[in-house]
């Protein structure tokens, strides 16, 4: 592995983002649009606007750096350009790493303009840090990473990898406890709901929304997350192959 | 066609280097089929060598074989001294695709800038890096074109803009699928004189596919393949003369045919 050429990798993705200033412009703000919206929708009820608003500021990091990875790495696998980058002294690591760091600052960047909105402007109230919610929202952006790296191996198409979105974060959603309790959940899926990292995820924000200080439960939640996606990202790095039939 | 053999050098025996490419018994396997057949073959150092054969005859898989790319292989094949696809061949060896592989959403210059980082990484060799971009984008005539969207390019261009990546760090074996289709006259004879220069001057091995028969006559040497066998290997004139042939053309039907005759005539024979 070498920091120059994860560097190179990082520099170079966000160089590519840079020349479609609309997709930049759509990823940083959708979010901010969707907790405006949401602060609205529940006008009469401000204790659903921070229950739910908590959770999805974890859960947007994810959905949004899912899809743009995904696609972004299946563009590298149809365009020829992974073949020819295997093909050159550059290491599995370095290219994901480059990946990973390019994305989580843009993540960075959309989770500081989120929280900020959501905390600034939309009256969020949160009885724990801030910084520790930016915290969450960081690791589920590196989560959303692995997992579109992951699937971009099993896309053929773009088509197909944009399928992958509720193939893969849908049933997450529906678990994770954002729209009813975990433990209300029929047994099955309560068990199924806690091998999903997205679960972890949005119990962590909710450890923040509630707790003042950093709790056993925070840590163990942000590090489950941080394992998923280390796991994952390895899991990714096996996708790349350096000879392909 | 007679006159393009004018830019070639009369001698076509191998300068005094071991061969850049030797395979023995080289199979390869894609799904089910069976791509390449036991092949034999040498690529001399320093020397243009073309591979020639109709479309879907086995030219890109034998190519990404050479580079190390293709999985599934079995026989002996030795790049530079080492097995192909060893680790320590990825600085030396360059490899262009037929379609051109490079960033559409950057431009020229930052397509190269990267993959020169990934060739010689550090802020140590940023100067050596300028150099091998500037000199990359001067070989293949794209320096006014360096701050275009690559999207935005011509094929042509693009098609160049790939072969430049590949020039990137002076490769000594470049590896090249069918890098002039769809290029104007004018474009195929400066690449061609390119890829003289690059062998006269620098030493370059160079591997060039192409199923147009009339580049074959630019070539030192040529590598005849079809269904995934070689038909034939040596100098345009070696086999022009061989087949009692005035092309390279009719020399390879001539082959085929008496491929095709008796109960497979055996490989070797138009050999030297």
């Amino acid at each position: 592995m070498s920091t120059a050429r994860t560097l190179a990798t990082a520099a170079r993705v966000l160089r590519q983002l840079r020349h479609d200033p609309r997709s930049i412009a759509l990823m940083l703000l959708v979010p901010c649009g969707m907790l405006f919206l949401l602060r609205y929708v529940f006008d009469g009820g401000p204790e659903t606007f921070d229950a739910i608003g908590a959770s999805l500021l974890g859960i947007f990091p994810l959905i949004t750096m899912f899809l743009v990875t995904s696609i972004a790495t299946l563009r590298e696998r149809t365009s020829g350009t992974l073949e020819r980058l295997l093909a050159l002294p550059l290491g599995k690591a370095d290219l994901i790493a480059g990946y990973a760091l390019a994305f989580g600052l843009v993540a960075v960047a959309q989770s500081v303009l989120a929280t900020g909105l959501a905390v600034g402007l939309l009256g969020l109230d949160v009885v724990g840090s801030p910084w520790l919610l930016l915290l969450v929202a960081l690791l589920d952006a590196l989560l959303g990473t692995a997992l579109g790296l992951f699937v971009s191996a099993f896309a053929a198409s773009e088509f197909q990898a944009v399928q992958f979105m509720p193939a893969v974060i849908f049933p997450q959603l529906l678990l994770c406890g954002l729209f009813t309790p975990r433990d209300t959940m029929a047994p099955a899926l309560e068990a199924l709901s806690n091998v999903l990292p997205m679960s972890y995820a949005v119990d962590g924000m909710n450890e923040v929304l509630r707790h003042p200080d950093v709790t056993s439960a925070f840590v163990r939640d942000a590090l489950v997350v941080a394992g998923c996606a280390v796991l994952v990202l390895a899991l990714g790095a096996a996708t790349l192959r350096r000879r392909t039939p | 066609m007679m006159n393009y053999a004018s830019g070639v050098p009369a001698d076509p025996e191998p300068p005094d280097r071991a061969p850049a490419v030797t395979a023995r018994g080289l199979t390869a396997v894609r799904g089910d089929r069976t791509v390449l057949r036991a092949l034999d073959l040498t690529v001399p150092a320093g020397r243009v060598t073309g591979l020639l054969g109709p479309s879907g005859c086995g030219k890109t898989t034998l190519m990404r074989t050479i580079v190390g790319t293709q999985a599934k292989v079995t026989g002996t094949l030795t790049v530079l001294g080492s097995p192909a696809g060893h680790p320590s061949l990825r600085p030396r060896v360059g490899y262009v695709t037929q379609a051109p592989s490079v960033y559409d959403d950057l431009t020229v210059r930052q397509n190269l800038a990267y993959f020169a980082a990934v060739l010689l990484p550090g802020r140590a060799h940023r100067p050596a890096r300028a150099t091998a971009v500037g000199a990359a984008l001067a070989d293949v005539d794209l320096t006014d074109h360096a701050d275009a969207l690559a999207g935005r390019l011509s094929g042509g261009q693009r098609s160049r803009v790939s072969l430049a990546v590949a020039l990137l760090g002076g490769p000594d074996l470049l590896v090249l699928d069918e890098p002039t289709v769809g290029l104007d006259p004018v474009l195929r004879r400066d690449l061609w004189d390119l890829f003289h220069r690059l062998a006269a001057d620098r030493g370059t091995t160079l591997l060039v596919s192409s199923h147009v028969m009339d580049e074959a006559e630019r070539c030192h040497r040529l590598l005849l393949m079809r269904e995934g066998e070689i038909l034939a290997e040596g100098s345009p004139d070696a086999l022009r003369r061989r087949s009692g042939t005035d092309t390279v053309e009719e020399a390879f039907l001539h082959l085929v045919d008496s491929a095709a005759r008796p109960a497979r005539a055996t490989r070797e024979e138009p050999r030297p």
